[in-house]
């Protein structure tokens, strides 16, 4: 299975050595009482440090479930992830997480949402973390909702707090679980500009799963297509375009469309490439 | 303000409906006293002593019978919500014990404890306890369990998850909860102190049994008119704030 993945990729994978997030043969089963779900088969990949990686897959391929097996947040039945080459027991504030669901604690207002990971630094004086927080709300153009309370919010600026929120600890990894599926068009090509501005200032290393082409491609430096269930990867695509990309880029759009013609492949059954 | 001047507004016609009724001859006063009797009474039983004693030691019971029921009540419906066996058993016995009116633990509670504030006390647990099991275990299962996925991945475990997230998280179940429990506190206790006869204490209930053994109209509705009092300030005082409190930081009610 690896073997196939490397002759199908467009590139080699990068060297483990400085890879940031290792993810070996990882495989996962979910036992309901009528069926025994397939989700992700003998998946490998690896993140360098400072990459953007994207995630596409047909609804139900288990990338969500990747992600939340490199959070720590499910354990996988086969295979392992290494973060900073230590192996993932459990979740952690070096991988931060951005759900699609509203995830913000309503008792908190949104200051106090962004606070509470900062809190949880116990190498950080209250000082510094209010200072941190402020930053952080003003670097997701928030500054002047500090006090609201979260049901006060649209969409997209909870969405803004919950960047802010995962980004405020300063974690190792950001991961994105197709945290803007739930927002219109015109919030999320705001959301790309300010995703990539962040990213350009702190070059953190991110894995973003999606399901839509075109901002896989604007976001990630690699897009990685996954089958759908049993969830394998299948091919890699590098996305060469200088940054910050345009979602209405004529290149980029040429790469989504080849990814998008690779994953009819997988859903059609086989990779034709 | 305007609120205010519309319920002063209503209860004033209400009173009104009520003495123009008295008045009209039509029923016997005994049975059908007017709004100024009762008010007498009332003064009367004030000056007395005897409605403040009475109102204490109500209140003395029901707090105490509730804290009980709340506190007995509160983790099992943690319990049962966290696990099935637990929810099969307890949940489904808790259920079971809920459809039983209050009143029916009377004759039990006599005849275990005699006529005694433990009777007394033992009546107004059974009535809370039920319930609260009831309304925690339904809310505890209704908190999105993202919360807690969120929360750990920011490191939040053990004391501090529970602490900082799944209590807050669970407030509003936990006020539906303890305030369907205060509901049933005060009904239970209400039908002990009728049916419980007992000298430790002279409770309101106590007050509204001889008000009929004594064929005193006056005694019964103004004590009434209190335990109706005591209800509506009760949910004000206590519940009120924790519930504004919850819409305004859940957005589930636009006031």
């Amino acid at each position: 299975m690896l073997d196939q993945v490397t002759n199908q990729s467009t590139s080699a994978p990068v060297a483990t050595a400085t890879s940031k997030l290792v993810v070996e043969r990882v495989s996962k089963w979910f036992r309901t009482p009528h069926a025994t779900v397939h989700a992700l088969d003998n998946v490998s990949m690896q993140v360098a440090a400072g990459e953007v990686v994207c995630v596409v897959g047909p609804s139900g391929c288990g990338k969500s479930t990747l992600l939340d097996i490199i959070a720590g947040l499910t354990k996988p039945d086969a295979g392992h992830v290494l973060a900073d080459g230590q192996p993932v027991t459990g979740p952690g504030p070096r991988r931060l997480v951005v759900f699609q669901e509203p995830s913000l604690f309503p008792w908190l207002d949104v200051f106090g949402n962004v606070m509470f990971g900062l809190r949880l630094c116990p190498e950080l004086s209250n000082g510094e973390r209010r200072e941190i927080a402020h930053r952080y709300l003003a670097l997701v153009g928030l500054e002047k909702f500090e006090r609201a309370h979260v049901h006060e919010l649209s969409g997209g600026m909870k969405q803004r707090v919950a960047l802010a929120r995962a980004l405020a600890p300063d974690p190792q990894v950001l991961l994105m679980d197709e945290p803007f599926g739930a927002l219109d068009a015109m919030t999320r090509e705001h959301l790309y500009d300010d995703i990539q501005r962040i990213w350009s200032d702190s070059r953190k290393t991110i894995v973003f799963v999606t399901h839509n082409m075109r901002e896989a491609a604007c976001l990630g430096d690699r897009v990685l297509l996954m089958s759908k269930a049993p969830g394998r990867i299948v091919q890699h695509f590098e996305i060469p375009l200088p940054r910050p990309r345009s979602i209405y880029d004529v290149e980029l759009i040429g790469h989504a469309g080849r990814v998008a013609d690779a994953l009819r492949g997988t859903i059609g059954g086989g990779v034709t490439e | 303000m305007k609120r205010f001047a519309i319920v002063s507004g209503f209860v004033a016609m209400l009173l009104v409906a009520w003495e123009l009724a008295s008045e009209s001859g039509r029923w016997s006063p005994v049975l059908f006293p007017s709004v100024l009797s009762v008010a007498r009474y009332l003064w009367g039983a004030m000056i007395d002593g005897t409605l403040l004693e009475a109102i204490r030691v109500t209140m003395q019971r029901l707090l105490v019978g509730y804290a009980i029921g709340v506190a007995i009540g509160l983790p099992l419906g943690v319990l049962t919500s966290s696990s099935q066996i637990l929810e099969d058993t307890i949940g489904s016995l808790a259920l079971g014990l809920q459809t039983l009116p209050s009143v029916c633990w009377v004759p039990f509670a006599v005849l275990w404890f005699g006529q005694t504030e433990g009777a007394m006390l033992f009546v107004v647990v059974m009535g809370t306890v039920w319930s609260v099991i009831i309304a925690t275990n339904h809310g505890a299962r209704t908190i999105p369990p993202i919360y807690a996925r969120a929360a750990r991945t920011m490191g939040s475990q053990g004391i501090h998850l529970w602490t900082m997230v799944m209590l807050p998280a669970s407030l509003p179940f936990l006020v539906s909860g303890m305030k369907q429990g205060w509901a049933f506190a005060w009904r239970s206790l209400m039908a002990a102190e009728i049916f419980v006869t007992i000298l430790t204490g002279f409770g309101l209930g106590q007050l509204l049994h001889y008000g009929r053994e004594l064929n005193a109209m006056d005694q019964v509705i103004g004590a009434m008119v209190v335990i109706v009092l005591i209800g509506l300030l009760a949910d004000r005082i206590l519940f009120a704030p924790w519930e504004r409190f919850l819409h305004r930081r859940w957005g589930t009610n636009a006031r």
